[in-house]
């Protein structure tokens, strides 16, 4: 069971860097290597597409052979992860919206904020049940 | 819910991490439920009954 477990987070970090690189590939490539050829744009983003859907594929191999706990652990993570950036997006929007912010809001932004509220939900879940 | 997950667990001379990899779960699930932090699933409770040959009743039983 643990040699699975260690596999599949080799294989998930694997992945998640194959995504990550083809995301720099595709933005770098885009301006400073191939500038708009969009052929090789559309082949990167295709790859891009393929590594990120290799990712899910691994991750939802990895939460199936977890353990009850480790399952309850992902699943309220995921839940507090996924409510508080409909709350928290939303609510930025309508800051925005109202202008009463006078910044806008990238996808990077809502990525890195989905990111530290999961690392932090799985941080504190797992002292919880320690 | 109450148990006597630790005490049986002694009693056999297993650690938490032997009792883990017999019933095939990780070793923070078989603490997490001696701490009773977290109830175990069915299949899991008739396994723990099952190695310690004992009724699950006789392991768990509600808080009253």
């Amino acid at each position: 069971m643990k040699e699975l477990k260690k596999k599949r987070l080799k294989q998930l970090a694997l992945w998640t860097m194959a995504w990550l690189l083809t995301v720099m590939l595709t933005k770098y490539g885009a301006t400073h290597m191939w500038e708009g050829n969009t052929l090789i744009s559309l082949v990167a983003i295709l790859l891009n597409l393929g590594a990120g859907l290799g990712m899910i594929l691994i991750n939802r191999k990895l939460v199936n052979e977890s353990d009850e706990l480790e399952k309850k652990i992902q699943l309220e993570a995921m839940g507090i992860t996924l409510g508080l950036t409909l709350i928290v997006g939303l609510t930025i929007s309508l800051l925005d919206y109202t202008h009463l912010i006078d910044f806008h809001t990238e996808i990077s932004t809502l990525i890195t904020f989905m990111g530290l509220t999961y690392l932090a939900s799985m941080i504190f879940n797992n002292v919880k049940y320690r | 819910m109450k148990n006597r997950l630790k005490v049986l667990r002694a009693e056999r001379n297993l650690t938490q991490e032997e009792l883990a990899d017999i019933i095939g779960v990780s070793r923070q699930t078989i603490n997490a439920i001696e701490k009773e932090k977290f109830d175990p699933s069915l299949p899991t409770a008739f396994k723990m009954a099952k190695l310690f040959q004992l009724n699950i009743e006789e392991i768990f039983h509600p808080e009253d």
